[in-house]
């Protein structure tokens, strides 16, 4: 029996819900047919849901006429080049780089050479993997003699790393932030305002950047747009049920928001962390790696904090270059307009082992995703 | 050392470096401390642990509600 095969006989013997919600989605997706929906096309935002997706061989479960694509939900990887590259430099002329591991071998804007922080650590630059922002505090306050930079990349769900001990006061001044933040729903209007091409049937909103922002900051989605949204666990019956949701309420014809994930997830989020954000950050147009510059999309600090930024301490500008690498189409796979398989590097060029391309460095790209699930069962 | 995943964690205990929150967690078999985006966390309850951050808590409660739901449902 074929990996994918295996993983979806596990996921029936283990919750033979799943097999029950499977059957509904058919039948809701065949009423659909009937009303003239051939082509229904729901996003998943966030790469663990891709994960979850592309894991147990949800796609292969679906209808003819039900398409999920992935979406911008990968910090990693839109994450802008000049950052990596400006890191890559301060790492060699002594300062301490502290980044997630996600980011380590993040590319930076040039296809050859000292490409990212992993590299810069090879030619003796002071690179450190850290947990969490925890660690680089602990770190620069024993190192005091140095000066210390943290990449703070990431979306809502990451912010409070930063923003919770930023309010408090407990961060050393020798401790800079590169702050790579960015809101990820002004990407969503972005997407369905400027993107041609990206008409959605269904969205399939993140569940941890949710815990943070709320389930209600997704309401613009249906009431504005018109697209039946579901905030939904990560667990392979959580999106088959967001799932079955979105097409029973395109089939009554009446697009809303539902919260799956109440588990978790409060429809007003968490108000100490999002207190300590408003704090701390400001939103401002930002860059978004192999997309453009997204109006308000970007965490900022505010005056108060610009002690600890390090774009303010360097005295230079947060200025995009053209970061988009040769051949690779990470920037059309963010915005699902094509697939990890569409890209001439995918598997070939660009690996997990050896990637080339952003989409393949984080464990929630997408192409890292495809590529560490091959066979596909699409 | 991943970034984007929500890992939950049972809070065992809780302390205050300033007036930051730090809580000492247990996911799955790891035990570490992180930052605590709550404030009135407590030891015995259930986050989501993010990027070493507690950003959520979890509801058992709803968990529950949810599951009797879809069993009504489907």
């Amino acid at each position: 029996m074929a990996l994918i095969e295996r993983r979806i006989k596990e996921l029936y013997e283990r919750n033979p819900l799943s097999r029950r919600v499977v059957e509904e989605i058919h039948s809701v997706a065949g009423k659909l047919r009937e009303k003239g929906f051939n082509h229904l096309k729901i996003m998943n935002f966030c790469g663990t849901h891709e994960w979850t997706i592309t894991h147990y061989g949800l796609r292969s479960l679906m209808p003819d006429n039900v398409e999920l694509i992935a979406g911008p939900g990968c910090p990693v990887c839109i994450t802008p080049g000049h950052y990596v590259d400006l890191l890559v430099e301060l790492s060699m002329e002594g300062y301490v780089i502290h980044t997630y591991g996600d980011a380590y071998k993040l590319p930076g804007s040039k296809p050859v050479g000292i490409r990212s922080l992993y590299d810069a650590h090879i030619e003796g630059g002071d690179v450190r993997i850290v947990y969490g922002f925890l660690d680089a505090v602990k770190t620069a306050a024993r190192e005091r003699g140095r000066k210390h930079v943290f990449f703070a990349v990431g979306f809502e769900t990451t912010m409070p790393s930063t923003a919770v001990p930023l309010s408090k006061g407990i961060v050393p001044d020798n401790l800079l932030i590169l702050s790579a933040y960015r809101y990820t729903p002004p990407i969503m209007r972005y997407l369905l305002e400027k993107v041609p091409g990206a008409h959605l049937d269904g969205i399939l909103a993140p569940g941890h950047v949710s815990a943070v922002i709320g389930s209600e900051a997704w309401r613009f989605l249906p009431e504005e747009y018109g697209i039946p949204t579901v905030v939904a666990g990560f667990e392979p019956l959580d999106v088959l049920l967001a799932i079955y949701y979105m097409l029973k309420m395109l089939y009554k014809g009446e697009p809303g928001l539902i919260n799956e994930y109440k588990r978790v997830v409060k429809p007003n989020g968490n108000p100490d962390a999002l207190k300590a954000m408003r704090m701390v950050y400001e939103a401002r147009d930002a860059y978004w790696r192999g997309i453009g510059v997204v109006p308000r999309s970007g965490g900022y600090h505010r005056d108060e904090y610009l002690k600890h930024d390090l774009y303010h301490y360097l005295g230079i500008e947060d200025k995009p270059v053209n970061d988009n690498l040769p051949g690779c189409r990470c920037g059309e796979v963010s915005l699902g307009l094509v697939k990890p398989t569409d890209c001439p590097l995918f598997m070939k060029t660009c690996t997990p082992s050896s990637p080339y391309g952003p989409c393949m460095v984080s464990v929630e790209g997408t192409c890292r995703i495809w590529a560490e699930n091959l066979p596909l069962k699409l | 050392m991943e970034l984007c995943l929500g890992i939950p964690a049972e809070v065992l205990e809780t302390r205050r470096e300033g007036e930051l929150l730090i809580v000492k967690v247990r996911m799955g078999g790891v035990i570490r401390e992180v930052i605590s985006a709550i404030e009135d966390l407590k030891p015995g309850e259930y986050v989501i642990v993010h990027a070493g951050v507690a950003v959520s808590r979890i509801n058992k409660d709803e968990l529950e509600e949810i599951l009797s739901i879809w069993s009504q449902i489907v």
